[in-house]
């Protein structure tokens, strides 16, 4: 990465073959597989205008779905926020015995079938799991709760901010910390000043990617919440249920609602993108 | 890497420590332990139970429905992105970025909501559904639907893995060869992709993991048959809700494998990666 070759010289247009077949063939296969279905949604809620919608949004069910949707998925974001961070700063900047293991084991819940994430971990929270057998009677109940929720949500969501930032720290040169050092700047400084404004933007798209993954997680968040009506059932589950009644109007309601805060949130990540982009060709 | 903590002299060492330390034990609780339960509750009731669970005709359809299903999405897509990765790397065009902001959609797209506008789309009352009726083509509720939305969520992998690598590599090889004679395909064929093979290979498995573990899309569009459009990670579901937790957990315990060979497999490729990237300088 850090030697990528600058292309001074304007390339002439369209030397190489195959413009025409290879963007007719992506255009084609996006069109059929990715819009297509989409433009069915968009169409289906322009059907239910915007008072249905409205008398749709606002049961009282779909709106308790909503709101633990987005409070399990902002703890789960915090917490991964902290996670992510530490373990990109150890895994990037000290060696340590298994630092590979632990580094492989970073992608495992990208790698790991949400379903079989979410009975892994109702396993362990349950009343007699691993876990559970202790914290339950502290008094702490995981399995039915948001806390639930939100530890599902943010084991599917944990390698966005961790390899998001892993680059980007990689990056900075340590001569810039070291020449801020010498001149007498306090670790604690040093990482305020130097280092977090250089991650932020990374840090911030990280963080962005990991809440919309949590908004609409399914598989793993299904097993441990119980689905409790108004209690513990999230907004992807309730366009489940919808869709078997066949309440096609409510399901494509939320699930619009859904789409809606996850297109926001990347754009919004592509913004910071930009950002950071700019910021890196400045520090360069 | 390790400047930081050098250069900082004694006093520094406790805090890396703290630091490293948490770090593992929180990883170790959070990620490795649910998957050391998943075994412990698969052999829960010995091997020989084990054995028959996986043995299991419905299991066993299952994994062969999985399979079947990921051999057929994962050549599409890695055909996909690898024409959409030359159509972008390789030339300019307006509206390129918004093509890459459509190309990464289904990643950034509920499991759940990609089902539902596959429904909304081929369902009975969907917008296609009438013209389905009229030909007696069924797609919902049956192998075709398990397709489809496998395709859609799992179409951005290799292209998202192939486009920074070639945009970073540049087009002079490709160029040269081009001028020297060479048609397109024998230019793709020996200079770009020895260029990309690794993050090939690496995008492929990560579309391949994720065809085989997709649950949210499949689980809207599939209709549940028994033994019919069940695939793996559904059937881990039917079991565990059938209360036949050590049934669940085995073929969980095979989808868990699959998920540790491929995390084995990305770390070999990345090593080669930065081998290779080592090498050439």
């Amino acid at each position: 990465m850090s030697s990528a070759p600058t292309h001074a010289a304007p390339r002439p247009r369209h030397v190489l073959p195959g413009f025409g077949l290879t963007i007719g063939t992506t255009l084609l296969y996006l069109a059929v597989i990715v819009l297509l279905p989409l433009a069915a949604l968009l169409l289906k809620a322009g059907e239910i205008g915007p008072d249905g919608f409205w008398r749709l949004l606002t049961s009282p069910r779909t709106q308790a779905s909503l709101q633990i949707t987005v409070s399990a998925a902002a703890l789960a974001t915090v917490f991964n926020a902290g996670y992510g961070l530490l373990m990109a700063w150890i895994l990037v900047r000290y060696d340590f015995p298994g630092k590979r293991f632990i580094d492989a084991l970073m992608d495992l819940p990208f790698a790991l079938p949400t379903a079989v994430a979410g009975i892994a971990l109702t396993a362990l929270f349950s009343k007699n799991g691993w876990y559970g057998e202790i914290l339950e009677p502290a008094g702490i109940k995981v399995v039915y709760t948001v806390t639930g929720v939100a530890i599902a949500m943010a084991f599917t969501s944990a390698p966005f901010v961790v390899r998001t930032l892993q680059p980007v720290l990689e990056d900075i040169q340590p001569d810039v910390e070291e020449a801020a050092a010498t001149l007498g700047a306090y670790r604690g400084a040093i990482f305020r000043k130097v280092i977090f404004p250089a991650i932020l933007p990374a840090y911030l798209t990280g963080c962005s990617l990991a809440f919309a993954r949590c908004l609409g997680e399914f598989g793993a968040v299904i097993f441990i919440a119980g689905n409790l009506p108004l209690k513990t059932e999230i907004a992807a589950l309730l366009i489940f249920i919808r869709l078997e009644e066949y309440d096609y109007p409510t399901a494509a309601a939320i699930a619009t609602v859904l789409l809606a805060a996850a297109f926001g949130i990347l754009l919004l990540t592509n913004a910071v993108q930009a950002w950071q982009m700019r910021y890196r060709a400045k520090a360069k | 890497m390790t400047v930081a903590v050098q250069s900082s002299g004694k006093k520094a060492s406790l805090l890396p420590r703290l630091l490293i330390g948490l770090g593992v034990v929180l990883t170790i609780l959070f990620i490795l332990m649910p998957v050391l339960v998943i075994f412990a509750q698969a052999f829960s009731k010995g091997a020989d139970t084990y054995i028959a669970n996986i043995l299991h005709r419905e299991t066993v359809h299952a994994i062969i429905l999985t399979v079947v299903v990921t051999l057929f999405v994962v050549p599409v897509n890695v055909l996909f992105g690898v024409v959409a990765a030359w159509a972008i790397t390789k030339f300019e065009f307006p509206g390129k970025k918004l093509l890459l902001t459509v190309i990464e959609i289904p990643f950034s797209v509920s499991p759940i909501v990609a089902g539902v506008i596959y429904i909304l789309l081929y369902g009975g009352q969907g917008l296609l559904g009438p013209l389905l009726e009229k030909f007696d083509l069924r797609i919902m509720f049956a192998l075709p639907a398990i397709f489809l939305v496998t395709l859609f969520v799992t179409s951005p992998f290799v292209a998202r893995e192939l486009i920074p690598l070639m945009e970073a590599q540049g087009s002079e090889q490709e160029e040269a060869a081009v001028t020297l004679g060479a048609s397109g395909w024998q230019t793709f064929w020996h200079v770009t992709l020895p260029n990309i093979r690794w993050a090939l290979m690496y995008g492929t498995v990560l579309c391949a993991a994720r065809a085989i573990g997709e649950f949210g899309a499949v689980s809207v569009v599939s209709g549940n048959v028994r033994g019919e459009t069940n695939t793996l990670p559904l059937q881990v579901e039917l079991l565990y809700h059938d209360y036949n937790a050590a049934g669940s957990f085995a073929a969980a315990s095979t989808l868990t494998l699959i998920a540790l060979l491929a995390l084995v497999v990305k770390a070999l490729l990345e090593r080669r990666v930065q081998t290779r990237r080592g090498a050439g300088h």
